[in-house]
């Protein structure tokens, strides 16, 4: 937690979208910048590699506008998903308040889900942070996708705890805003 | 998460952004910015309109942190600043209290010697006021955000994602 009090009364509260390459992160903070209203969000950011897979992250500035007072911001970022991207995966996650974990439902992709996982554990520890410490659920993504593992499976190996989790098809806004909402409320719920 | 009280460090604050003025006046920079490890901004000084502050705090972040990267990579500790120079203006960033990060944007007609050595000076006084803040941080706004707050916030929540 990166905590700076300020004269100023806002509460910053930084999710991040973390899943392995190509599982849709992108896709979930592109159709919220879609859908939020003009008004409440600051401009998508994307830094892009040639090919198209996200180099360093996606950003996006949401303000929850005014509770009593504070003003309430939302900061949103991906993470790259490759493998060789790590150093900029865990520099991503410093003082992050919640996270989304956004599995690719395709077979083939199973494993990628259960390293990316561990990538992010480690990385975490290496703050010295547990998974369990920080607001977190899931979003098992693709579920239009023929070729995919059942939610149950998913379930038992990636989600041992049973946080919060949707079916999600991002591409068509398919159980996006769920995961958000129930990571930001349970990282508010923290603030107290 | 960054949460800002009010009055308990308003003092400190002050006098943070007092000397932030001060460094952006002697050194005629565009604007100067802190900003915490994780891409927030604290504030600012100088004129800002002319930029996007919230990509701007996110990329200094990112830039320090993938910088402390390549510090590794050569078995050094830390870079203890950056300085990025364009034609017309320039970046000159900086690590305070291992914690805070000073970003300072000025043109051509400040050289890099000036700021080089006045945000030595000016990081000095502000270490110690955010040697002080983050030593009385903890625990500090506990009972300050009740649940009647956390309600008004999760139904502004569901009203901005619906
Ligand atoms: N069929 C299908 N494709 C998706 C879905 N979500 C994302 N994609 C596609 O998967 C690819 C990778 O998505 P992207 O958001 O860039 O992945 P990221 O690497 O996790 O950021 C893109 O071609 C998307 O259009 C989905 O729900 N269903
Ligand atoms: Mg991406």
């Amino acid at each position: 937690m990166s905590l700076i009090n300020y004269s100023s009364k806002e509460i910053n509260c930084k999710i991040v979208y973390y899943g392995p390459g190509l599982g849709g992160k992108t896709t979930n903070i592109k159709y919220v910048y879609s859908k939020v209203n003009p008004e409440s969000r600051g401009k998508l950011m994307s830094l892009d590699t040639e090919l198209d897979r996200t180099l360093f992250f996606d950003f996006l500035p949401v303000n929850l506008g005014k509770v009593r007072g504070f003003t309430l911001h939302f900061h949103l970022y991906t993470v790259p998903g490759q493998v060789y991207y790590n150093a900029s995966r865990k520099l991503i996650l410093k003082g992050t308040d919640g996270l989304i974990f956004v599995a690719d439902s395709q077979i083939e992709r199973f494993e990628d889900n259960i390293e990316s996982l561990e990538n992010l554990k480690e990385n975490l520890a290496e703050y010295g942070v547990k998974l369990g410490d920080i607001p977190l659920t899931m979003q098992y993504n693709k579920r239009d996708l023929p070729n995919i593992v059942s939610i149950e499976e998913l379930e038992e190996v990636l989600n041992p705890r049973r946080v919060f989790f949707s079916e999600g098809v991002a591409i068509q806004g398919i159980g996006v805003f769920e995961p958000l909402k129930e990571v930001s409320k349970k990282a508010l719920r923290r603030l107290k | 998460m960054t949460v800002s009280k009010g009055n308990h460090f308003e003092e400190e604050f002050r006098k943070i952004k007092e000397n932030l003025e001060e460094l952006c006046r002697d050194i005629k920079a565009l604007a100067v910015l802190l900003i915490d490890k994780a891409g927030q901004l604290i504030t600012t000084a100088g004129n800002t309109s002319f930029l996007d502050i919230p990509s701007f705090a996110t990329l200094s972040a990112a830039d320090f942190a993938a910088t402390s990267n390549l510090a590794d990579l050569i078995g050094e500790y830390d870079f203890t600043t950056l300085f990025h120079q364009g034609k017309e203006k320039s970046i000159y960033v900086s690590l305070i209290s291992d914690q805070v990060i000073l970003a300072v944007i000025f043109t051509k007609e400040t050289t890099l010697g000036l700021v080089r050595i006045k945000v030595r000076k000016v990081s000095k006084k502000l270490e110690g006021f955010f040697d002080k803040i983050f030593a009385d941080i903890e625990g500090e706004y506990v009972g300050m955000i009740d649940d009647d707050f956390i309600g008004e916030a999760e139904s502004e929540l569901d009203s901005l994602f619906e």
